[in-house]
């Protein structure tokens, strides 16, 4: 589904990712961990072309994407979200998720001007459709029309959720989901990530949350200033030498 | 029938209700222009050059002129794509003083003495026809694909183009129609005023075409019409205090910005949703 190959990030003099090769299978959950400043966000920003790397290739589903602008990548099927909540904050909710439906509809000014003022057109009536059923799926139907910076915490990561489903993604990538949610709320969102792979996409996902990412990831990579230091099945990674010592500190 | 006083009145104020909805426009994907004078003088020009000189009728000087102003508007949007906020408005601004100077300078059409005896065409049916289809235009974008596109990239740039949106498209259309509007004004405004010169497209221009949109509020076209009336009429009906009236008026400005910041019409969002 996704490849990475020895992809190099270097801000200035600095490496935040230092020659990583990841590949995520299709049908998957994997998770890429590791302490804070491991270039786990910057391998998201590589990945959806927000940044381009220094050196190393980045294929999706075949398609060498490197370089490629993040629209582009999106009209792929590649979605996110973002760890610092990043709605459209004075949209409303069922707005933020049809602003997603951009790259799967069609028509600019022209479509605009010839819409009748009594009848919505079946595209955009169907664009709204498909934003309320992705809101009834994270449990926001009932918020569908409260502006974005009106929502809870729980409630925007939730609605970042599904503005990135109606990409229809075949990859989805998780900022940090579960970042600010309480036990039962993580559970909440363990059956809901399940629930997406269940329809057919892979999902890479950073998180914090160690009990989250071992329950739900297929395989984990961990990173750790930059570099990936261990990769597996979670049960493996969690007991490997050297992710105890990127998170504990040596002898640890 | 309509005085010759008041009619003049409103052909101004359909003129300044076609330059507020030029800056609307592209405002409305957070694209501020301090330039719009720029793009209303080289339609003014290109049209006084087709009517005066070429002899084409009006219809095609007001197609010509908005053609003209788009594709120099295209040509100004590249450059300005990188950057937004501050520094396009000051980029915008720049372009503006560089029209000025160049019709100021551009001996063919007048240079400083200004480019005259243009015949007066721009009635108030012209004004109508074009306020009415700008205004159509602007509502019918608001809610539609492209609508929540623009709004999305005014409101994170980079989170729209995740998004799936084609940043580049997006920006340089808006920015490029909003030129066409400001073309199609300067074409009713060089048909109505007769005598055209450089000065009167200045950054003087541009800035009060700013305040229109920002006084009406972006929220909403219909700010564009209301913030035009009240900069074309207020100054007329405070009158009879002569040469207080812009005193008055520069008071009720900051008045304004204080009490209602986003504008006469366009509430701010959270009391459109909140009733």
């Amino acid at each position: 589904m996704l490849e990475i190959r020895r992809v190099r990030k270097q801000f200035g003099g600095f490496t935040a990712v230092d020659d990583v090769d990841v590949t995520v299978e299709v049908g998957t959950i994997h998770a890429l961990i590791g302490p804070n400043g491991a270039g786990k966000t910057t391998v998201f920003n590589l990945v959806t072309g927000v940044l381009p790397p220094t050196s190393g290739r980045i294929a999706f589903r075949g398609t060498d994407v490197t370089g490629w602008r993040p629209d582009r990548i999106t009209g792929l099927g590649v979605a996110r979200t973002f760890q610092n909540i990043r709605l459209f904050r004075e949209m409303t909710a069922v707005e933020n998720a049809m602003v997603a439906r951009h790259c799967r509809t069609r028509g600019g000014f022209l479509r605009a001007l010839a819409r009748l003022p009594w009848r919505e057109p079946v595209s955009e009536r169907e664009t709204r459709r498909r934003a309320e059923e992705l809101l009834e799926v994270v449990g926001l139907s009932g918020r569908r029309d409260a502006l974005a910076e009106d929502l809870s915490l729980v409630e925007q990561r939730r609605l970042e959720l599904a503005r990135a489903l109606a990409v229809e993604p075949a990859l989805l990538l998780l900022d940090e989901p579960a970042a600010g949610m309480t036990p039962p709320e993580i559970r909440e969102l363990n059956r809901l990530i399940r629930k997406i792979r269940e329809t057919g996409v892979t999902v890479l996902l950073t998180e914090h949350h160690m009990s989250l990412v071992m329950e739900v990831s297929d395989v984990v990579t961990v990173l750790s200033y930059g570099r990936k230091i261990a990769e597996g099945p979670p049960a493996a990674v969690r007991r490997h030498p050297r992710v105890l010592e990127a998170y504990l500190g040596p002898g640890a | 029938m309509l005085d010759q006083y008041r009619e003049s009145l409103l052909i101004f104020l359909g003129i300044n209700v076609v330059l507020a909805l030029s800056l609307y426009l592209p405002a409305s994907a957070g694209l501020l222009s301090l330039g719009q004078g720029g793009f209303m003088a080289i339609g003014a020009y290109v049209s006084a050059i087709l009517t005066a000189w070429v002899g084409v009728p009006f219809v095609v000087a007001l197609v010509g002129a908005g053609l003209a102003a788009g594709l120099v508007g295209l040509l100004t949007g590249f450059p300005a794509l990188r950057i937004r906020g501050i520094y396009l408005i000051i980029l915008t601004m720049g372009f503006g003083e560089i029209v000025r100077i160049f019709f100021l300078n551009f001996e063919p059409t007048g240079g400083a003495s200004g480019f005259g005896g243009l015949a007066h065409l721009t009635g108030l049916g012209a004004v109508t026809v074009v306020v009415l289809l700008l205004l159509v235009f602007a509502v019918q974008v608001r809610g539609s694909r492209i609508g929540r596109a623009l709004e999305a990239v005014r409101e994170d740039e980079l989170t729209a183009e995740v998004m799936g949106i084609n940043l580049t498209r997006v920006k340089l259309s808006a920015f490029g129609l909003g030129a066409v509007w400001a073309g199609l004004g300067g074409a009713l405004y060089a048909h109505h005023a007769l005598f055209i010169d450089a000065g009167q497209f200045g950054f003087f221009r541009s800035a009060e075409i700013f305040l229109i949109v920002l006084l009406g509020g972006l929220g909403s076209p219909w700010g564009a019409v209301v913030g035009a009336a009240v900069v074309t009429l207020l100054p007329e009906l405070l009158r009879p205090i002569q040469e207080w009236r812009m005193t008055f008026f520069g008071s009720l400005l900051v008045i304004m910005m204080v009490l209602r910041p986003w504008g006469l019409v366009g509430r701010s969002r959270r009391r459109m949703v909140h009733g």
